[in-house]
């Protein structure tokens, strides 16, 4: 049963679907906020939105039942209670509505801007809208006391082929006291060009907020659109969305594994993983013609049928991956001098991992089970078989093991895919509508939310939530007591999203 | 791992052969950037990568281009780790507002003759995300640029290519 929903007493909006919204008074608001809180619900977004009144919103899944909610709190005087005051993972969030709508969290605990960074020429440009200061206004990172600490700034440029951010170290001879990120140097205002873009620029738009995740995020718009238009993609659609998906998951992972290990100064596993990643690209670019399989998924359905001879490159790779992958997890296990960088290195407790709802395997790494493809589910997934691999260590070795299994999985699903592929339309054709969606999809990397208003075949309002703001925060957790020099390993580990975040 | 190390030895490279006569596209491209970096700069190129808010797409693409398929180091091309150290800056991205300054100075950190490529639809004229209150439009808007690689993100060999287009042009320009 959900009881937290069925006991809010609100407005609810009738054309919001699948699950519902409510409009919330400021005293139920923070009785969401409490429950969440204390552990009965976890947030999944908390974002903004300009119009005759600014509003905020707020979505969490309920703990007992799994059941899902959005509610929204108007806000006639600028000011919200604030989430991050009783819950900290809602901070940043709160920050971020307030840098770009203007809205302030009263009592919130932290009141530095985030993503602006004091570049723009307007203030609050989704919202208020404002001049920007003529000075630029300095940034003051949190203090940090005691003997013989030194800072150590770095970023946002950053000395490998990654993204940029910057990183501030304080450390006690090698060990890190306090690490604390600031971010935003990507923010490209893509939820400002969402509004008012027709659905088909918005996909892109969508499709662009992580270029790692571009299939993901494709389908969790799509979700979105689908949901808010009453309507379904055609079921080989959805199996052929399923089959990038978990290209795309195999992808990053096998990337990133030979990442991981390249940062612990063991190159050879870089070496062949990145061989597998390529092949990856490649059979998807045979399957799909594109290598990251870019604009593919469309709402509606997917925008290219598979093609025959895709298929035959793509079961030549997944032998060579059935025979290869297994070596290399031989070799990550056996090699004592690189286990001994990864093990017990940047660990996560469970708890932390909980409270911020941290999903992929961050979270799965450190207990917590959360898969958007199984909770709240999506089609085709409920008609496959996999497994979830949840680990408790919560190191950087727990996370490296968790993505093996993974591969594993992703490889049985899609031999699954191809086997059961339904015959059929590839999408439906959309006509525009009125009414609000609410979309999920599993990337690599965890969860991404999708929120989208539309009317006629315009969008009004599309927010888009990367599951990295909920795992950056874990970063600083986990590097704290390691060494400067396990940052990169710990950092890869995690591979957060900046542009994803950064919007 | 001793297993993995000896099949290094005796099977054959993944990686795709330099000039070989069948393999058009890459072949000619080996040959043609060996010949063109050694003329220009001795026996290497250095690049340095700054991505100046790319959705990260064109990132991965470039990092392919150190995998054991087009193993870019053959070439005599490498990226580095410090703008200090590098002759080319690849740029992606359509230059948020957030980082023309880091771009700009990375730019000015970077010795002479220096050489500025923009990878990727955005770094062209800011694409997809032009408009918005948060971006400049592309790198030439910020610094000038010599050579523009389009795609979305482009291929590895896209940016093969591109990267000896530009010593080309060089090339052509040299008295």
């Amino acid at each position: 049963m959900p009881a937290i929903i069925d006991a809010i007493a609100g407005k609810r909006i009738e054309d919001h679907r699948p699950w519902p919204r409510l409009v919330v008074t400021p005293d139920t608001w923070r009785k969401i906020a409490n429950e969440i809180a204390a552990g009965r619900a976890t947030l999944l977004g908390l974002w903004g939105e300009a119009g005759a009144f600014c509003t905020v919103h707020m979505a969490f899944i309920e703990q007992d039942s799994d059941a899902i909610a959005v509610v929204s709190l108007e806000c006639p005087d600028q000011t919200f209670p604030s989430v991050g005051a009783l819950h900290p993972p809602a901070i940043r969030l709160e920050r971020a509505i307030h840098s770009l709508y203007g809205l302030r969290p009263a009592g919130a605990p932290d009141a530095r801007p985030w993503l602006d960074l004091g570049f723009w020429d307007v203030k609050y440009p989704l919202g208020l809208r404002a001049s920007a200061a003529d000075v630029r206004p300095t940034y003051a990172f949190l203090p940090v006391e005691g003997e013989s600490l030194h800072q150590i700034p770095v970023g946002p440029v950053h000395a490998g082929i990654i993204e940029p951010g910057h990183f501030r170290f304080t450390a006690s001879g090698e060990t890190v006291v306090r690490l604390e990120a600031r971010l935003g140097y990507v923010h490209k205002g893509i939820e400002s060009l969402m509004a008012g873009a027709t659905i088909e620029r918005a996909a892109q738009l969508a499709a662009r907020t992580s270029g790692d995740s571009t299939v993901a995020y494709g389908i969790a718009f799509a979700h979105a659109v689908e949901a808010a238009l009453q309507v379904k993609a055609p079921p080989r659609a959805q199996y052929l969305r399923a089959l990038m998906a978990e290209l795309e998951r195999l992808a990053n992972h096998f990337g990133d594994i030979g990442a991981i290990c390249n940062d612990a100064s063991f190159a050879l596993m870089h070496a062949h993983c990145s061989i597998l990643r390529e092949m990856v690209l490649r059979a998807a670019a045979a399957c799909f013609g594109h290598r990251l399989m870019m604009d593919r998924v469309v709402p509606g359905g997917v925008a290219t049928d598979l093609r025959l001879d895709g298929v035959a490159s793509l079961k030549d790779a997944l032998k060579h991956f059935r025979r290869r992958f297994p070596r290399l997890v031989e070799l990550y296990d056996n090699t004592a001098s690189l286990q001994d960088r990864t093990a017990s290195t940047g660990i996560v407790g469970a708890e932390l991992a909980q409270q911020f709802g941290a999903s992929g395997y961050v979270g799965r790494a450190s207990g917590r089970d959360f898969d958007a493809r199984k909770t709240p589910g999506y089609a085709p997934y409920h008609e496959l078989e996999f497994d979830v691999p949840v680990l408790t260590a919560g190191d950087v070795n727990a996370r490296v093991w968790v993505r093996i299994r993974e591969v594993e999985q992703s490889l049985a699903l899609i031999e699954q895919i191809i086997e059961r592929l339904p015959s059929g339309p590839i999408a439906i054709a959309l006509e525009g509508g009125a009414g609000e969606g609410l979309g999920f999809a599993e990337s690599f990397r965890g969860d991404v939310l999708v929120a989208a208003r539309l009317d006629g075949a315009r969008i009004v309002r599309c927010h888009l939530r990367d599951p990295s703001w909920f795992q950056w925060p874990l970063l600083e957790a986990a590097i704290e007591g390691n060494i400067v020099a396990d940052f990169p390993l710990c950092n890869k580990s995690f591979n957060c999203s900046y542009s994803g975040h950064d919007l | 791992m001793r297993r993995t190390l000896f099949e290094g030895l005796t099977h054959r490279p993944m990686t795709e052969a330099p000039p070989r006569l069948d393999d058009e596209v890459l072949g000619e491209l080996a040959s043609q950037v060996d010949r063109a970096a050694r003329r220009r700069l001795g026996r290497s190129l250095s690049i340095r990568e700054v991505d100046a808010g790319s959705c990260n797409g064109c990132e991965l693409e470039i990092n392919a281009l150190n995998n054991a398929f087009y193993d870019l180091e053959r070439f005599g091309l490498r990226f580095v780790a410090s703008p200090r150290h590098a002759d080319i800056l690849l740029v992606t991205g359509p230059v948020t507002k957030n980082m023309r300054e880091a771009l700009e100075r990375t730019y000015r950190a970077t010795p002479d003759p220096k050489w500025v490529v923009a990878v990727g639809d955005c770094a062209v004229d800011g694409g997809i995300f032009s408009g918005s209150y948060a971006v400049t439009g592309g790198v030439s808007n910020v610094v000038p640029v010599d050579l523009h690689i389009r795609g979305c993100p482009p291929a590895p060999t896209e940016i093969l290519k591109g990267l000896i287009a530009l010593l080309d042009a060089q090339r052509a320009d040299r008295p």
